[in-house]
């Protein structure tokens, strides 16, 4: 296996089960728990479980040079019992090969038996990612081949062939190596029942990273319908650590009604490997107040890379992974081979600059989080993450990206982009070192999800809604959806479940009089197939290089392009740019010419400093852990030794210029600038939070006659800008601070904001198309799609006014909550500073708020009244007409 | 960020914006419908009434609302102008049967909206014939004040003509942002109209398909905002 290390005593020390330590474990959940035990096994343990690996097991690990791990035989132990488990393990602890031991073992035994030639699927690994599920495959061939075992493993993923999807249908293999998404598709299938009625084992991977997304409530319920198929199956989870394992082995096994106690599957704990070593660049050059480009780093960056075999430098955009490419390309005397890694490259590109990392032909890739998780990359020695780590278990899991050793530390260098990223860095450090985790809150499953997963049984067979009530609540997520609103759902998929009745001759499923749902017509299994799936990509742009031809008139011509595909990029970029604009891709400075149905046609261009549209901020938002940490960093002013000078000295200025808030409480500036009066807050809640919390008290100031302007919002804070003086309207009591930061917000005012916002609609878009209420846009009909499609902000304005309690619009508002909006956490702010704000006015901005007034005119904010901009469209076209006048 | 103009245009000076088709003067609405002052006469294109109940029957469950809708809205804008006729420019309903899906209560709507007016259904290729039950006069094409009626727009540049079936939109990109809206489309001689349904998408008037109208020879546009109608430099504007 690709994750076995080449050494063989490398184990690490062992830690005994202390049952109170158990306890505590269990009682993580707010519901009770059944108590199935948590192993930690040890060596000493070992050699008992030892028996339970067959000879030709123990010789094949003998004849590598290794020894099986305690871990991967407790595994095997409590999977040969019928026991599922959750296997939390560190990168390098052969993870993988503990997962597919017990199924390698159990068919080995089989053959022995010499059984008929009877194909049944026995194992399923399902992982995150197409490529994964692929590598397994090719790293399972080692043992099987080795060991002479008579095993048949296959992958499928959306590229396998359809004759072979076909042979894999009629006549399983042994093991299937696959994706959420696939397994949706084989369970709607008629015969999902005799592909998966023998199934033993389904393997899980990168569990953790599965199941707090919509995929992971799609996976909850196909394993759900596993468990009906296949009674008797056994799950494995394998995971890197979290903080909370229980809510990972709920999802691993089935729930029961009423789901007062939470069932968990088993628990092993793999020992951790080496503390990895963990450093922050410090440079004597200050770090800059405000950006994202770490450019001031880059030869600090590229003489690291120098002193290593080979580096991975994770950023969190696109942008910055163009961008810190070509600056260390600008640095780059020894010709060093430096590639480029994210997700809107070209396939083939992407899987040529794969293949030369995993043959060490590379000294550094600059990667996005397409990296995060992933196939092994080899002998990296070094991972340097630039910006802000945004939470720890991403930072670790980033950092195990190196050295797939367990016992050697694994070497990362973490390189602050400015100030605020100084404290999170060292923050994560902090964190690393105490190996606590950031929690991932507790999932709902999402309604949009079931109406797909709903008309995916219907396909596969009529189905009774009580039985599918209780397998559908045999799933984690939705153990406690209730039985009105799962009606609903039926509703919804057979109907359109509307208030207006008026659809009843049309139902996608009719209910017979003995309680059973059918799909009406044959020809909505395939509308299934067509829209199956909780992934929901943005319209993209394929960009291309070639030659513009030109026509007599000048413009460029439609057939004068065939060139090279460098990737994609999201429609919404290219609408920005004009025909001239140059903008870097694919570690080339390109320049714009024109658009072609789905292709943005470009050339090379040797233009120095490219236009780089709005930086786009990361995608994910400061951890509420990594913040919490950050917050009592500066309220301890005995600790800012430990950081660079210039951020204490700037720390320093903060307090005598105005205060560092206490832990608990936030602290709001005011103070005039130029013509203007801002208002600056820092509640350290991550950028979403913020920015709808902008939003909510732009609202409020407009109405208390501050006459706001506008406002930019970061990870750490928001600042807002009126004409009017609020320090003043602040002392005289015409505005209250606790009322403009009352909790209230969230309620009328968060509703009429909401209901207009292009945030809504976005979501009700994501909402609708996996719910099945549009279909989804295919490539090669995507020509007359861009042309004349309806749009889904019809259908939400529409039914918004007709049906205002219709279960898409509830199903948008719960995704918008937890996702865009993070309402959770804004409530918990707005709680928590209840009584607890610390206002300054002051004579002129704080040192704090200086990176925060940087950001404006680089963090945009989309205006929620997008009729903004059709006005100074007019006043552009009247201005003009005025100048014509006059000139006349 | 979020730029709040207070000191800018108020709401209010964009809710309707006069266009003049060969001298003669009328008035764009907000709402994508046009009045004519002349002859009291307000004319929508493209109401595609009952597109969702025709998707509906595909399996595509779309908000079976949009004939109601479509309905409101054309009531207000009538009420507004206290229009004494009423034109529909072809695609009132989405397809030939169409008019007999219409649920009760929104029959009800379109009859008390005939109430004291003339209501010409002009045919369009969605809806060709259109049945006596929804009341009005159905014609192919009507002349009106000198001005030509009709569905789809004449293929030449021929003047005085008012005409819909393009579903014209435009797409502007200013300040980092795009925006695509309904608009009015004309130059001085002819205008398109933009599709009045609830449920109507929309084709970039930079399409080919408005070439044989306009010719080279440039027009304007009027787009239709949330708060009103408007007027935008073509320069500004951008293709799909």
């Amino acid at each position: 296996m690709a994750t076995q290390p080449q050494e063989s005593d490398a184990m690490g020390p062992s830690v005994a089960t202390s049952k109170k330590q158990a306890t505590q474990r269990q009682t993580e959940l707010k519901r009770g728990a059944l108590g199935p035990h948590v192993s930690r096994p040890s060596s000493s343990e070992a050699s008992d479980l030892n028996t339970l690996l067959p000879n030709q097991f123990q010789s094949w690990f003998h004849s590598r040079g290794w020894q099986p791990r305690p871990h991967q035989l407790a595994l095997l132990q409590n999977v040969s019992a019928h026991r599922s488990t959750l296997l939390i393990a560190p990168t390098g602890a052969g993870k993988t090969l503990a997962g597919f031991l017990p199924s390698l073992v159990a068919l080995s035994d089989r053959t022995a038996h010499a059984e008929p030639d009877t194909s049944t699927l026995h194992t399923l690994y399902i992982s995150p990612l197409k490529a994964l599920a692929v590598d397994v495959n090719r790293n399972l061939h080692q043992p099987i081949s080795d060991l002479g075992l008579p095993i048949r493993c296959e992958s499928r993923t959306g590229d396998t062939p359809v004759h072979r999807k076909t042979r894999q249908r009629q006549k399983p293999p042994d093991m299937l190596l696959t994706t959420p998404e696939q397994i949706a598709l084989m369970l709607a299938h008629e015969d999902a029942p005799y592909l998966f009625s023998g199934l033993k084992t389904v393997i899980l991977d990168e569990l953790h990273a599965l199941t707090s997304s919509k995929r992971g409530d799609l996976l909850a319920l196909d394993l759900a319908r596993l468990r009906t198929l296949s009674p008797n199956m056994t799950t494995v989870g394998l995971s890197a650590t979290v903080a909370r394992p229980s809510q990972l082995r709920a999802y691993l096994i089935g729930q029961t009604q009423p789901n007062d106690v939470t069932h968990l599957a088993e628990l092993v704990v793999a020992p951790d490997g080496a503390k990895p070593q963990l450093d922050i660049l410090e440079l004597s050059d200050p770090v800059p107040w405000a950006g994202h480009s770490a450019r001031y780093a880059i030869e600090a960056i590229y003489q690291a890379i120098l002193d290593h075999k080979t580096t991975i430098v994770f950023v969190n955009t696109r942008m910055q992974a163009e961008l810190v490419f070509q600056e260390l390309w600008r640095v780059n005397e020894d010709g060093l081979a430096i590639a480029l890694h994210h997700g809107s490259l070209d396939v083939a590109q992407r899987r040529k600059v794969e293949a030369a990392m995993v043959k060490g032909a590379l000294q550094a890739i600059v990667a996005t989080s397409t990296l995060d998780l992933g196939i092994d990359w080899g002998d990296v020695d070094l991972v340097i993450n630039v910006g802000a780590p945004k939470g720890a278990s991403r930072l670790m899991q980033r950092i195990g990206r190196a050295n797939h050793r367990l016992d050697e530390p694994s070497q990362a260098l973490l390189v602050p982009a400015n100030r605020f990223e100084v404290l999170e860095c060292r923050a994560a450090v902090e964190a690393a070192e105490a190996q606590t985790h950031d929690t991932a809150l507790p999932r709902v499953g999402a309604l949009d999800v079931l109406a797909q997963h709903i008309l995916g049984m219907a396909c596969q067979a009529p189905f009774s809604g009580d039985a599918l009530f209780t397998e559908v609540t045999s799933a984690e997520p939705y153990a406690e959806l209730d039985r009105a609103t799962f009606d609903r759902v039926i509703d919804f998929v057979a109907t359109g479940g509307y208030a207006l009745k008026s659809y009843d001759r049309y139902a996608k499923l009719k209910l017979t009089h003995d309680g059973v749902w059918r799909l009406s017509h044959p020809r909505l299994v395939n509308q299934y197939r067509m829209n199956a799936g909780t992934i929901v990509d943005t319209p993209m742009i394929k960009v291309r290089l070639g030659k513009p031809r030109k026509t007599a008139k000048g413009q460029a011509m439609a057939h004068g392009y065939g060139g090279r595909v460098l990737g994609e990029v999201e429609e919404s970029f290219i609408d920005q740019l004009t025909a001239g604009d140059t903008f870097t891709f694919a570690g080339e400075v390109l320049r714009f010419e024109a658009l072609f149905e789905t292709n943005a046609l470009v050339t090379r261009s040797n233009a120095k400093d490219p236009k780089i549209p709005n930086y786009i901020g990361g995608k994910f938002p400061l951890s509420t852990h990594l913040a919490e940490r950050v917050r009592a960093m500066l309220a301890e002013q005995a600790r800012w030794d430990s950081l660079p000078a210039p951020v204490t000295e700037w720390l320093n200025l903060q307090t005598e210029h105005s205060i560092l808030p206490e832990r608990n409480e936030v602290l709001v500036e005011t103070f005039p600038r130029a013509d203007k009066h801002y208002l600056v807050a820092y509640p350290f809640e991550g950028r979403l939070a913020h920015q709808t919390l902008g939003m909510l008290l732009t609202r409020r100031l407009d109405r208390s006659g501050a006459r706001p302007l506008g406002f930019v919002a970061n990870d750490y804070g928001l600042g807002l800008w009126c004409v009017n003086d609020l320090s003043q309207m602040i002392e005289t009591g015409s505005i209250r601070l606790s009322n403009l930061f009352d909790k209230d917000m969230l309620g009328d005012d968060l509703d009429a904001w909401l209901a207009d916002a292009n945030l809504m609609k976005r979501t009700f878009r994501n909402v609708a198309i996996i719910a099945g209420l549009i279909e989804r846009r295919h490539p090669g009909k995507e020509k007359s799609g861009r042309q004349v499609t309806m749009s889904t902000d019809l259908i939400y304005d529409v039914l918004r006014k007709h049906d205002p309690h219709h279960i898409l619009l509830e199903a948008a508002w719960a995704d918008a909550a937890t996702g865009l909006l993070d309402i959770g956490r804004l409530g918990a702010f707005l709680g928590r500073i209840e009584g607890r704000i610390r206002h300054q006015a002051l004579a002129r901005v704080s040192p704090l708020a200086v990176p925060m007034l940087l950001e404006i005119g680089k963090e945009p904010v989309a205006p929620s009244q997008r009729d903004d901009i059709l006005r100074d469209a007019s006043q552009i076209l009247i201005a003009e007409a005025l100048d014509a006048d006059s000139a006349a | 960020m979020l730029h709040l103009k207070p000191e800018r245009l108020d709401v209010g000076d964009f809710d309707e914006h006069p266009i003049s088709i060969c001298g003669t003067a009328f008035q764009a609405h907000v709402s994508g419908a046009l009045y004519w002052p002349a002859e009291h006469a307000l004319i929508v294109a493209d109401l595609h009434l009952e597109k969702a109940s025709a998707y509906a029957e595909r399996g595509v469950m779309l908000p079976p609302y949009d004939s109601r809708d479509t309905l409101m809205r054309l009531a207000e804008v009538v009420d507004h102008y206290q229009a004494r006729t009423v034109i529909a420019l072809g695609d009132s309903f989405h397809d030939p049967a169409g008019a007999d899906r219409l649920n009760p209560e929104d029959r009800e709507t379109l009859t008390i909206l005939q109430e004291g007016v003339e209501w010409i259904w002009i045919a369009g290729n969605h809806d060709p014939e259109i049945s006596s039950d929804v009341g009005g006069t159905v014609r192919n094409h009507i002349r009106l004040g000198g001005v030509d009626l009709r569905h789809v727009p004449n293929p030449t540049s021929v003047t005085h003509e008012i005409a819909g079936h393009l579903h014209p939109a435009a797409k502007l990109a200013l300040h980092g942002y795009t925006l695509r809206r309904p608009c009015f489309v004309g130059n001085g001689l002819r205008l398109v109209l933009p599709a009045f349904g609830s449920f109507t998408g929309g084709l970039n008037v930079l399409d080919d398909a408005f070439e044989p109208i306009f010719g080279n020879d440039g027009f304007a546009v009027w787009m239709m905002g949330q708060e009103g109608l408007y007027p935008v430099a073509t320069r500004l504007l951008k293709s799909d």
